[in-house]
């Protein structure tokens, strides 16, 4: 098809995924690649540069929507981060001899988890701090308080060993087949480490786009980021998430996550077959 | 105490981060866009050729040939910048806090802060490769 198009078609879905990825909170990722891949036609290489750009610009974009905030715990994703970017490192390095069709099906697989974790509550118990216990969590200084409807409350970091090899292998994940592993690191603060939904969220989403801005250097220099699709996805994610994250407060969900992980359940399927049988 | 309720209440700091993000994010999309525009200007009835992949030419993969050809105002140059200025936003995030973290004394995240901008300009300076 012509150059014009294509860059419509990719500014299209760049903003709907801009748009599922800030209302539902997972990234951009699990809908640019399909639509690249499985719709347009566009390698597979190409898209997973692409996909990182869309990553850095749904959670720059969602952050720059909030001016007040007071959920992010900046110490506690700062350490995790060392943990996702050696993964991001790592992770390229791997995806370096590792053949298409293997990241395609680790890819479908990622979105078949994406859309299984999208259908399931969050199960967080937060740990307020009473006792002052001398834990990993408390001696790193990483125990914090949020805002809620009755005022500051305060929460424990647990786990933090777990968490950190969590994130090492979420940052691997996020190299290798280009998507910002939001699902992971959701459920290593949720579920392991028992910190506050809201806390998992937002620094779940200033940790993506610091570990896909370290994936993304190395693909930039592998020449695996295409301007003529980079420009149009970064555009559209921008928008799109920008938007979400101010429609946020006034929609209903849960709806649209249930489209959203059926959909997603769909390509994931797909993404494994194209990958095992080599149509790609 | 009170580190804990200036750096949860947003006041201040967290505005600023906002502000600086804000900007970088402006900066990365209008770069992008006049870049389209020039792009689409010339090629938007040439056939597009994503299906097979070619590496994309050097002088788009580093960020001082990029700049250079920017400032040449060649179309994919202008566009690889502004994808690069979006990819600058969270390291420009992670060297506030670092600012923020000295400020504040807190040696441990200085180095904690210290060793993910090592990661960041490993990757970017394409060590990685």
């Amino acid at each position: 098809m012509d150059t014009g198009t294509f860059t419509l078609l990719v500014f299209g879905g760049s903003v709907a995924a801009g748009l599922l990825g800030s209302l539902t909170g997972l990234g951009g990722g699990a809908v640019i690649i399909p639509l690249l891949v499985l719709v347009l036609g566009v390698d597979l290489r190409y898209a997973i540069g692409a996909s990182l750009v869309a990553v850095i610009a749904t959670s720059s974009g969602a952050a720059a929507a909030f001016i007040r905030e007071g959920y992010t715990n900046i110490r506690l994703g700062m350490l995790l981060e060392v943990a996702t970017t050696v993964g991001a490192i790592a992770g390229a390095w791997i995806a370096k001899d590792t053949p298409l069709g293997v990241i395609a099906a680790v890819f479908g697989g990622v979105l078949l988890w994406t859309a299984y974790s999208t259908l399931r509550p969050p199960v967080s118990h937060p740990d307020p701090v009473g006792d002052g216990s001398k834990t990993l969590g408390a001696r790193l200084r990483l125990d914090s308080t949020y805002p809620t409807p009755k005022g500051m409350e305060t929460y424990k970091v647990h786990a933090v060993p777990a968490g950190f090899g969590v994130m090492f292998l979420a940052g691997v994940l996020s190299a290798l087949v280009g998507v910002g592993s939001g699902v992971v690191k959701v459920y290593a603060m949720d579920r392991l480490m028992r910190i506050p939904f809201k806390v998992s969220t937002t620094t779940s989403n200033f940790m993506i786009g610091v570990t896909a801005a370290a994936s993304a250097g190395i693909y930039l220099h592998r020449g695996q980021i295409e301007p003529g699709l980079a420009m149009p996805v970064a555009l559209g994610a921008l928008l799109g998430s920008f938007v979400g994250a101010r429609l946020l407060a006034r929609m209903r969900v849960r709806t649209l996550r249930i489209i959203f992980a059926l959909l997603v359940a769909v390509a994931g399927l797909q993404m494994i077959y194209r990958g095992a049988t080599g149509a790609l | 105490m009170s580190e804990l309720i200036v750096e949860s209440r947003g006041d201040g700091v967290e505005a600023w981060l906002s502000r600086l993000l804000t900007a970088g994010v402006l900066a990365s999309a209008v770069v992008s866009l006049l870049g389209g525009v020039l792009y689409l200007l010339e090629h938007s009835a040439a056939r597009t050729g994503m299906a097979e992949f070619v590496p994309v030419e050097a002088s788009l993969n580093h960020p001082m040939a990029i700049i250079r050809g920017a400032m040449e105002f060649r179309p994919r140059a202008v566009m690889q910048l502004g994808i690069v200025l979006l990819i600058a936003t969270p390291v420009a995030r992670v060297a506030f806090s670092l600012v923020l973290f000295a400020l504040r004394r807190d040696a441990l995240y200085v180095g904690v802060t210290v060793m993910v901008l090592a990661c960041l300009a490993y990757g970017l300076a394409g060590f990685g490769d």
